[in-house]
Order: C-alpha cells, then sequence, then structure tokens
C-alpha cells in the first residue's frame, strides 16, 4: 500500500493503527494529532450531511443523526470534491439501515432534499415567452424541473421537520414537484395526472401525447391549471434564446 | 480582470452579500472557495458574478489534491479552467496538502512528507495546473499537527524549491504558521525568517481552537472559526515588515460572524498593512498596491 | 374525443393558462436580487460548501452506537404507507445497536 493508502485507510476506521512515522516535533508518537485528521474528515462530513439533509438530521434527532452520518460517511467517502453533491446515495443507504426500517419514509424524504439540492445548482434557463406558447407542440422544462413520487407523505413530513408550526402529516401518498422560479427552489404536491404529464414533458415527449397519457391517468387532468402552474413557476423554457453563463 | 490590491480582502460568504455590497470598506477583494461554485447555475454563480463587477476575486481552491499521489483529477483541472476563464479571478491558489485518494474525496487538508519525491509529484502537478489553466499559481503553506519521520526538507525551504522549479508564487498563511509552530515546538519567526517572501502573493489570517495533545503540548486546531488572536497579528506584523504590503485575507469559515465583526478584523489587518507601507513592497506582476 | 375536438381543447387551455398567466404574472413578485433579503435564510437549499478549516468538534466515533428516543420522528404522527395503518413515529425500535463495525 501506498502511503496515503495507508493514511486513508486509518482516517475512515478508528480500529486501524496510526500509520507509522507520525511524531510531534519532538520525534515522539502523538496518536492524538493524528485524530485531529480522523476528527476534521469525520465532522465535516458529518456537518454536510448535516447541512444537505436537514430534514433527515431533524426527524432523527441530533445523536442518532451522528450516528447514521458516521456511519454512512465511512462507507460512503465523498467521490467529488463538490461537496454540493455528497449524499446522492444517502437515500439509498438510509433503506438499507435495519433499525430505521419502521421509518420508511425517511429515504424517500432524504431524496426530496436531495432534490431540492439539486435545483438550486441547476442550469439557469430563460423562461418561454408566454404568448408564443400556443404555437409549442413540445414544452421544454427548465433544468431544475424535478419529480419525487412516494407512498409517503414526504412534502407533508418534511414541512413538519422543519417547522413546529407545520401541520401533522396527513395520511396519503404525495407526489413532490420541485420548480426554481427564481433562484430558490418551490416544493409543491402535485396530483398524480400532473405528475404523469411532467413525467412525459421532461421525457420530451410531444405535448399532445403528454396530455393522453395524464388524461389516461385520470379523465378529469387539468390541463389549464397544469400550464398555469408551470408557467407561474417559470419552468416552461424557451431553448431558442441563449443561455447565459 | 482586476489584480489583487495589497488591501484587505475576506473569505466571501453567502449570509454577507448585501451587507458587502452596502458596506465593503474597508474590504476591497474576496476570496471564493473554487468548488463551491461549480455547480451548473442558480445563485452562486449570480452572486459572484455581480460580485466579480465590483471586486478583484481570489479563487482558492480546496480540493484539487495537488499533493495527491494518484494523477490529478483532469475533470476536476477541467472544471477550475472553465471557472477561472469565465471569472478571469485576480488570484488562483491552492494548498501543499492532498485530499483526494482512491475515488475518497476525504474533505481535508491532509499532511505530506518534505521528501525528494514529494517535492518531484507537487512540482509535476503544479507544472500541470499551471499550464491547464495559462496562468501562474499560488501554493498556499499548510497547518500542521503532526511531523513525518521522513521528511529531509524543512516546510520554507521545501516551498522555495517549488516555487523556484515551477515558477509558481506563494501564499503564506500566518496563522498556519503560528498553528504549525506551536504544534511542532519551533519558533514561527524562524519560519518567516526562511519563507520566501519576495514570492508571496497572498496573506491569509484566521482564528484558530486551543487543544492539548497526548503529552499535554498544546495543539492548535486551525478552525477559522473565531477571531485572529494577538500573536498572529503581531507575526503578521513581523511579516509584513519584511515582506512590504501584500493582499491580505481573513478566513472565517465556521461560527461566521455577522458583516460588522468580520469587517472590523479586515480593518485590523489594513493597520498593519499601512504601517508597512514604508517596506518597499515586493507586490508579484499582477498584484497592484 | 377526436383529434380535432382535443386540438380546441388543448387551445383553449392553453389561452386560459395565458390569461391566467398574465394577471398572476404582476402579482407574483419574483425575486430579483442575486441574493438575498435576509441574512442567507434562502441558502438553505445549498447544501453543503467546502471548508478548507479543521475541526476541534469531537466526534465521538466508537462511543455511542446505540440509537436514542429523539428527533422529530418521536412526536410525528404518520402513516405507515402501503398497509395503510397509522403508526406511531416512535423511535423505540430503535435503541438498539446498529449493525456497523468499529
Amino acid at each position: 500500500m501506498t502511503s496515503q493508502s495507508i493514511f486513508r485507510a486509518a482516517l475512515l476506521d478508528a480500529s486501524v493503527a496510526v500509520p507509522a512515522g507520525l511524531t510531534d516535533g519532538a520525534g515522539r508518537p502523538a496518536p492524538k494529532r493524528f485524530a485531529v485528521y480522523r476528527n476534521n474528515v469525520a465532522v465535516s462530513l458529518t456537518e454536510a450531511l448535516e447541512a444537505g439533509f436537514p430534514a433527515i438530521a431533524r426527524l432523527l434527532g441530533a445523536d442518532n443523526f451522528s450516528i447514521i452520518s458516521g456511519t454512512y460517511l465511512r462507507a460512503h467517502p465523498p467521490t467529488s470534491p463538490l461537496m454540493m453533491l455528497y449524499g446522492a446515495d444517502f437515500p439509498t443507504f438510509l433503506a438499507g439501515v435495519e433499525p430505521l426500517a419502521h421509518l420508511g419514509y425517511l429515504p424517500d424524504v432524504a431524496r426530496l432534499e436531495y432534490a431540492l439540492r439539486g435545483a438550486y445548482h441547476a442550469a439557469d434557463a430563460t423562461p418561454i415567452d408566454p404568448a408564443t406558447l400556443p404555437n409549442q407542440t413540445h414544452l421544454p422544462l427548465a433544468p431544475a424541473t424535478q419529480l419525487v413520487r412516494s407512498d409517503w407523505p414526504i412534502f407533508s413530513i418534511r414541512a413538519r421537520a422543519l417547522s413546529d408550526d407545520a401541520p401533522q402529516p396527513p395520511v396519503r401518498p404525495e407526489t413532490v414537484l420541485i420548480t426554481r422560479p427564481g433562484f430558490d427552489p418551490q416544493a409543491q404536491i402535485i396530483s398524480p395526472a400532473t405528475a404523469d404529464f411532467i413525467t412525459a414533458l421532461l421525457a420530451n415527449t410531444a405535448l399532445d401525447s403528454a396530455i393522453d397519457i395524464a388524461l389516461r391517468t385520470d379523465a378529469d387532468f387539468d390541463l389549464t391549471a397544469a400550464l398555469t402552474m408551470l408557467l407561474a413557476q417559470n419552468a416552461i423554457i424557451s431553448l431558442t434564446t441563449e443561455v447565459p453563463t | 480582470m482586476i489584480p489583487l490590491p495589497c488591501a484587505p480582502g475576506v473569505g466571501y460568504k453567502p449570509q454577507h452579500y448585501s451587507d458587502i455590497l452596502a458596506n465593503p470598506v474597508p474590504v476591497e477583494w474576496l476570496e471564493i472557495h473554487a468548488e463551491n461554485y461549480m455547480g451548473a447555475g442558480g445563485r452562486p454563480l449570480a452572486q459572484l458574478r455581480h460580485l466579480s463587477e465590483r471586486f478583484a476575486i481570489s479563487v482558492h481552491g480546496v480540493g484539487l489534491s495537488i499533493g495527491g499521489e494518484a494523477p490529478l483529477d483532469t475533470d476536476h483541472l477541467s472544471r477550475l479552467r472553465h471557472l477561472c476563464d469565465w471569472i478571469a479571478p485576480a488570484s488562483f491558489s491552492e494548498h501543499l496538502a492532498w485530499s483526494s485518494h482512491d475515488s475518497a474525496f476525504l474533505n481535508d487538508l491532509l499532511p505530506l512528507p518534505y521528501t525528494a519525491a514529494t517535492l518531484t509529484r507537487i512540482c509535476d502537478h503544479i507544472d500541470q495546473v499551471q499550464t491547464t489553466l495559462n496562468r501562474q499559481m499560488l501554493l498556499e503553506n499548510p497547518s500542521s499537527y503532526l511531523a513525518f519521520a521522513a521528511s529531509t526538507y524543512d516546510e520554507p525551504d521545501f516551498l522555495t524549491e517549488v516555487a523556484r522549479r515551477t515558477g509558481c508564487g506563494l501564499l503564506l498563511d500566518v496563522n498556519n504558521v503560528f498553528v504549525s509552530a506551536t504544534n511542532l515546538g519551533y519558533d514561527p519567526r524562524d519560519y518567516i525568517d526562511a519563507f520566501a517572501l519576495a514570492q508571496v502573493g497572498e496573506i491569509h489570517l484566521g482564528g484558530h481552537d486551543e487543544d492539548e495533545d497526548d503529552h499535554g503540548a498544546p495543539l492548535l486546531i486551525d478552525s477559522h472559526g473565531a477571531a485572529i488572536v494577538d500573536p498572529v497579528w503581531a507575526l503578521l506584523d513581523y511579516t509584513l515588515a519584511r515582506s512590504g504590503p501584500r493582499p491580505t485575507l481573513i478566513e472565517w469559515d465556521t461560527d461566521v460572524p455577522d458583516w460588522p465583526t468580520l469587517a472590523a478584523e479586515a480593518t485590523r489587518a489594513a493597520f498593519a498593512l499601512a504601517y508597512a507601507r514604508d517596506v518597499p513592497a515586493m507586490c508579484l506582476p499582477g498584484a497592484a498596491e | 374525443m377526436s383529434n380535432t375536438i382535443k386540438t380546441l381543447a388543448v387551445a383553449g387551455a392553453v389561452a386560459a393558462a395565458l390569461a391566467a398567466h398574465t394577471t398572476a404574472a404582476q402579482a407574483a413578485g419574483q425575486e430579483k436580487c442575486y441574493g438575498v433579503s435576509l441574512a442567507g435564510e434562502n441558502d438553505c437549499a445549498a447544501g453543503p460548501g467546502t471548508t478548507c478549516a479543521g475541526t476541534s468538534k469531537v466526534d465521538y466515533q466508537g462511543n455511542a452506537f446505540k440509537l436514542v428516543d429523539a428527533g422529530t420522528c418521536m412526536t410525528m404522527e404518520l402513516p405507515a404507507g402501503k398497509d395503510g395503518m397509522m403508526r406511531h413515529g416512535s423511535m423505540e425500535a430503535l435503541d438498539r445497536d446498529l449493525p456497523m463495525e468499529g
């Protein structure tokens, strides 16, 4: 093993011996000094996960969260120096933590939080000129647009986790649409038909086919409401205008 | 491009955005962490674009792992080039450290033995960076918590040699010198005396925390989470008296204070710079007084 | 419905959405500034940023591997999902060792 392999292994596992040849200034071994680096890695990544998954942190409580995140960060350290990306597989990891199995909603709430983060950093886009809407055969959506579907009331659980003023979550599945009308991501619950409509648009399906898909889900699909909402969220974009760098 | 002035700057925090635009005095330039501005869009890039119209920007990388045993991450290097091409910063700097190994980014600046092998590797990586970015970079001295028995160079000599071989400039973190000197038991002024001050394109200052090692010796942690202590200000004076005025940055990254508190630290740096104004300045090309 | 009727229906819906949009757009008051009205409060969606600092906060790895009763889960009434049963989001089942090494 190279020296950095040895160092890396010992950083992520406190049961691994401190690498040889590390001393204090006087040449004495001083394992507590190596512990500074161990600590920096663990604490900084725990704080990164807490910043990225604030609702999960609230739901679990600080002590539980630090145990769960401590296990995760050692098994799944970041693979990119872009910390804004860290935690992409945290939802999947949560789903596999057996003592959390009875909290089945946690992975989906984590997916929602990660999607919000992705929307925050997504590319800018120019909203469509609404006057051209009647001429469109396709409706391209902004890169920030994301859907998170769940069997759980994830929107309501997240809201409740982040604010004591939010109501108790209802018993229902919730599909959440994330948009970014400006710089702040917005989350809202949408109907299954609207979700299918937006999923189709995201797949670049032609508008009339997307409508058919939504109508098959729900014969009462309200196209006007869906389009009004997407326009209000600046979610329908123009592909002809140059996007600023 | 606005050159980095020999004046106080601060590490930019988004919560200070409005305050900085409303009342920046005495801050004349801002430093950003490169990796926080590598998203595709949104508020971070919009803020940076707007700030760069008014302030000189220093791009400070924390994720390139220049000291890594593995080859540099060329994807990351491309992202850095894209950012530097876009924002045309007055300065680009990185650390004498490693942070990635075997596909893991460890989110800390990890230490290196100062050996001939390390020197060769670092110089190769810096050559690659400077070629890719088509600009000179600055390399920052780390905070040390331990020493490598294998080291054959003192840190100032190692950095001098890196600068000589690659033509890179140096970023002198005075707090890191104080932290390392305390932790490893040497006089920080000896370190400054041995440092290639003519190559220093930027100075960093920050706060640290105090702890103890296994033997009860002081162990300082470079936390960037507190006010700068008096001995570090004294070490800044000692440095500036020898280097002349340099672009001088306040780093406060954790428990970030309100803007007036941060600006007060910058004001103290402004006084130190004013006091050193009669010392012949040795600002690097690209830096302006 | 026939294609013609459907085309008309779509055109009608688009027109109605446009009408609604023009009315709503003035009222919406998009955030214009690059930032932020108040201290970074809008930035909670940014997620983790980088640091080049160390920390003196201590990670107690290896000391506490028991999940404890804490957090909002304790006080939230939550549905169990597919079985349709309401269940109190208690953490009692967490009071046991996590399967992890260290």
